[in-house]
């Protein structure tokens, strides 16, 4: 029988319970309020009082009000139909939803049972079986789905029977499987798994071995992210994060994308499902909104359904890579969620941590990067999370326990500084603080030297160490005055402008210039690298700005034009001109 | 909002601090108004029976035995035409002599628009400020503060943009005004003539501080009805939202609760997103703009309250006083309008991001320029047509006293490239340099 409870205390969204029988962690219930079902998660019990967090407001709410326990934890639906949706962080779908305003307690399905999915069988009777293993498929929009044995069975199972190619709704019976004690089990197209928990069911999960291209430079030359890989972009609010995270959204290599807008703004939300279904994706030729999946929690929105909303997001990409799909997380911003966890433990009168935070931060943290990477599922095929979150640093310190605690699980580090966003230097990330520990792993360097060329590694770390050098040259010559250092120090402080201006910066708002696939970028750093490698010789610094910053202009003329167009090769034709003027 | 005959009295206070008190009762509901030895308060907090709520005019005066008597409702406001043109408090009670407004009861501090059925802000608000149009322009449904020392100039730029912006209302959220600053807004909205689309909602300083927190709900109660109902375009003045933190945090300190950054609650970022997050286009053609005021201490932007503004709004305003030109300008560099690429070369000339990009690029050069001359070192040649650019550009395009069309102002910053730069160090894609350089 289902436990009850009666309301007893309301501090803003943490209620207490007072229950009749066994709850458990993180089990849902419904308080009723006045007829409408307000839905809660539990997160602490003392004795027979139960703390649950309301993802709705509790406005309204009395002390005496009754709550059922509904026996499961927060669980998404998985199955066809999720591609292109835009879901509420519980899962919600927000298009079915009527009236301009969100109503409470309405929740909504995130999919269509009506709709008929062509389906083909993989599985035949008498193959055995295991949780994530494929029994058939059906094509969603342009993507092979697999149907697969539902994630939580256990053990193994041996298939019965698999239904014949046709037309089927989500909740067909599309296969019989029998456990290994006789017990015979329904498998429908739609599956549930609660989002808490990480999805395994495959082989193993090797080191990234390759990089996924984003098309900005910064990332893909400078600092790469890996298919699998994990990443994260700190920065003060006006730096570009989101901007960035768009273009990695719009531009990278996935499959999937799956974008979680945790407690940031609505507008973003509306930029994405306004924009994709007109963009196409550089890499297929679709309609980017075909690849794409929103869920979205905006900051006015129940802060307890924003922790949720990262898991809803993580689940769903689990389950793609279940398929063998390269997936693609972005969640915007962590630090919100983190600030949801606080509200709550704040609530809860917890002892806190550092700037309030709840103690565990850093361990969630971790675990929920430790979702991400790459498979090799059962069947011996690839899948990959790739993920990237943002964090929001209270007063753009970098010293504070969201961004610390995330610096520890992700493996890149993009550093977005406030002094390249007030030049409106974009991407605004710093090159010489930020990092990928991938470009330390020799799978990925041999990965990266048999597909751009040979002896790519060290192109970069020269680039990276000109940019560097550059640095020290322009805090001597702010320290000595232009007229107190040698020509050289000027020559090397150009060198190091000419990679930022040319190279780093990057306009996203151009046509061209926002996507610059490997191809363009390997040539453009040859080229940018061969000019830095010759030595001038100028009469005073005032001849050597003014060559660099003719240069430069021409780079970025070049950076405009179509690769390899007329345009493109008569700046080329310019530079060189401009380089023999010096007669080097 | 009177109290009902067959209401219980509860007259036995169990605490009562600076804010809130504590009693026993049943049956209360989360979030409902009462009253407390007739001040307005609303119940934050239950445990058992024993209920807390916060007194909106504050505690002064309240002896154990004041009478309580709860509406059974969260806050309301009476929604009409009859709004425009009023001035009202906190409470929504008229302040200007004039009848109460009749109408639909609303409840304040409402649910949030579904961010599917938003529509992409896409229409541009001319300010005539070319520190705000050129580098900064804004679109409706858009959320931007001013981010200000307390003596700059602030509510005055407010007030002559709300005047010069094409809204068909303008909905102003005072909270702790000085009585001059109200007066000053009262005889501006008066004296242009537009007292018949604006609807005030007004806590002064001689108000209690913790009133404060009703104003914003209130004014985007009355925002929503003219938006949502009336398909309006409504522009929402929040001035000061600092002053609202602060009555937030006043709040949650005599509640006990463990206060994060800079004394203010764990919940601020919630608490402002809630608010500005009212901003919106709707699909039927109504929108709310809100345009705010976050008083800085000392140009602080790292404090808690700027820095969730920040991460929540579309940008921000910055105004300064700049000593080159004498002038308060709207300072290019730490100013942002997250949105002014849905309008920029869209609504407005083509060039206009470039020449926002080079504009300000140069005016960069030039502060690195002056840097140089503050050490004492000598400047180059490039250096000193930085300064003298700097000079003209701070009084031609940033002066917040400019009030010109964008087309002028594009052609301003054409004409001043010109006179100091070749077109090589603008920087500009050579297609725009050939249509419009100024030779």
């Amino acid at each position: 029988m289902a436990t009850n409870g009666i309301v007893t205390g309301i501090v803003s969204n943490l209620v207490t319970v007072q229950v009749d029988g066994p709850v458990g962690e993180n089990e849902l219930c419904h308080i009723n309020l006045g007829g409408t079902r307000l839905l809660a998660e539990v997160i602490k019990v003392t004795g027979d009082k139960a703390s649950v967090q309301v993802f709705e407001s509790t406005r309204g709410l009395k002390n005496g009000d009754s709550v059922v326990f509904l026996g499961r934890m927060l669980e998404a639906s998985l199955g066809p139909g999720l591609l292109s949706g835009i879901y509420d962080g519980l899962q919600n779908d927000l298009t079915t939803m009527e009236g301009v305003f969100l109503k409470r307690g309405e929740y909504t399905d995130p999919l269509d049972h009506e709709a008929l999915w062509d389906f083909k069988p993989l599985a035949s009777p008498g193959d055995k079986v295991v949780a994530s293993d494929w029994l058939g498929e059906v094509i969603e929009g342009w993507l092979p789905h697999k149907i697969m044995v539902p994630f939580s069975f256990k053990g193994e199972f041996t298939v019965k029977s698999v239904a014949p190619a046709g037309s089927y709704n989500i909740d067909t019976v599309i296969a019989t499987l029998v456990a290994e004690d006789g017990e015979e089990r329904p498998v429908t197209m739609v599956q549930k798994w609660p989002v808490k928990v990480a999805v395994r069911g495959y082989r193993e999960k090797p080191r990234p071995g390759k990089i996924m291209e984003t098309g900005v430079r910064v990332i893909d030359t400078f600092n790469p992210i890996a298919e699998g890989g994990t990443g994260f972009i700190p920065g003060p609010f006006g730096c570009g994060k989101t901007v960035l995270q768009h273009a990695i959204a719009k531009q990278g290599e996935a499959d999937i994308v799956v974008m979680a807008a945790c407690g940031e703004r609505a507008n973003e939300v509306v930029e994405i499902f306004t924009e994709y279904p007109e963009l196409v994706d550089p890499h297929t030729g679709r309609k980017l909104m075909e690849r794409t999946v929103i869920i979205c929690n905006t900051s006015n929105m129940p802060v307890a359904a924003r922790e949720a909303s990262v898991y809803t997001a993580m689940t769903i990409c689990e389950y793609y890579r279940a398929m063998g799909y390269r997936c693609l997380l972005l969640a915007d911003s962590t630090s919100r969620w983190a600030q949801a966890l606080r509200e709550m433990s704040n609530r809860m009168e917890e002892l806190p941590g550092q700037d309030a935070f709840p103690v565990d931060l850093s361990a969630i943290i971790s675990n929920f990067y430790s979702r991400a990477g790459q498979v090799v599922l059962n069947n011996g095929k690839t899948g990959a999370v790739t993920f990237i979150g943002t964090v929001s640093p209270a007063g753009g310190n970098l010293k504070e326990p969201v961004t610390e605690s995330t610096k520890k699980a992700a493996r890149c580090f993009y550093a977005l500084e406030q002094n390249r966003a007030d030049q409106k230097r974009y991407p605004a990330v710093n090159p010489v603080e930020s990092y990928s520990k991938y470009l330390e792993y020799p799978e990925i360097q041999a990965s990266l030297e048999q597909t751009i060329e040979r002896g790519w590694i060290d192109k970069v770390l020269e680039a990276k160490n000109l940019v560097r050098r550059g640095k020290e040259m322009a805090d001597q010559i702010n320290i000595l005055g232009d007229d107190g250092v040698p020509m050289s120090y000027h020559e090397a402080f150009w060198k190091s402008e000419l990679i930022d201006f040319a190279f780093l910066q990057q306009d996203a708002f151009d046509a061209i210039d926002a996507v610059c696939p490997l191809e363009r970028q390997k040539y453009m750093l040859n080229l940018i690298l061969d000019i830095c490698n010759r030595s001038f010789e100028f009469d005073d610094y005032e001849q050597c700005r003014g060559f660099f910053k003719e240069l430069i202009n021409v780079l970025r003329q070049m950076n405009y034009s179509e690769f390899k167009s007329e345009t493109f090769w008569n700046y080329c034709e310019t530079l060189k001109q401009k380089l023999s003027e010096y007669g080097n | 909002m009177a109290t009902k005959a067959y209401q219980r009295i509860y007259t036995k206070l169990q605490a009562i601090t600076k804010a809130t008190v504590s009693l026993d009762a049943s049956g209360v509901a989360n979030e409902e108004l009462a009253t407390v030895g007739g001040k307005l308060a609303q119940v934050v907090k239950t445990r058992g029976d024993r209920v807390t709520l916060q007194v909106f005019s504050g505690t002064e005066g309240v002896p154990t035995d004041a009478e309580v008597s709860f509406f059974g409702q969260p806050p309301t406001l009476k929604v009409s035409d009859q709004l425009s043109g009023r001035f009202f408090n906190a409470y929504g009670k008229p302040i200007d002599g004039g009848p109460e407004v009749e109408g639909e009861e609303r409840e304040a501090g409402g649910p949030s628009v579904n961010p599917y059925k938003r529509r992409q802000p896409s229409e541009l608000i001319p300010t005539g400020i070319a520190g705000i149009d050129l580098n900064n322009t804004l679109v409706s449904g858009q959320k931007i503060p001013f981010f200000a020392d307390p003596d700059q100039p602030y509510n005055q730029v407010m007030a002559d943009v709300a005047l010069r912006a094409d809204v068909d209302k303008i909905i102003l959220g005072g909270m702790g005004l000085s009585n001059d600053d109200y007066l000053f807004f009262r005889h501006a909205f008066e004296s242009a003539g537009a007292l018949d689309r604006i609807v005030s909602f007004v806590n002064t300083t001689e108000e209690p501080p913790v009133e404060r927190l009703l104003i914003p709900d209130m004014a985007l109660t009355a925002a929503e009805y003219f938006a949502v109902d009336k398909n309006e375009k409504v522009l929402v003045l929040l001035t000061d939202m600092t002053l609202y933190a602060d009555a937030l945090s006043i709040v949650s300190n005599r509640m006990d609760q463990i206060p994060s950054k800079d004394s203010m609650p764990g919940s601020l970022y919630s608490d402002l997103a809630k608010i500005y997050e009212k901003a919106v286009q709707l699909p039927d053609g109504g929108s709310i703009t809100i345009i705010a005021v976050t008083t800085l201490n000392d140009g602080d932007i790292t404090h808690a309250i700027p820095d969730n503004t920040g991460y929540i709004t579309e940008g921000q305003i910055f105004l300064r006083a700049d000593s080159d030109s004498g002038k308060v300008i709207v300072d290019p560099f730490r100013s942002l309008s997250r949105l002014k690429q849905l309008v920029q070369g869209k609504k407005t000339r083509e060039d206009h991001s470039q020449v926002m990009n080079a504009g300000v690029r140069l005016y960069a050069d030039a502060q690195n320029a002056k840097t140089k001359l503050q050490n004492g070192f000598d400047l180059s040649d490039y250096d000193l047509r930085c300064l003298d650019y700097a000079k003209d550009y701070a009084t031609q395009i940033l002066s917040i006293d400019v009030n010109i069309t964008i087309e002028e102002m594009l052609d301003t910053a054409w004409r001043l490239f010109a006179k100091y730069f070749s077109p090589a160090e603008t920087g500009i894609k050579q297609t725009l340099i050939d249509k419009y350089w100024k030779a």
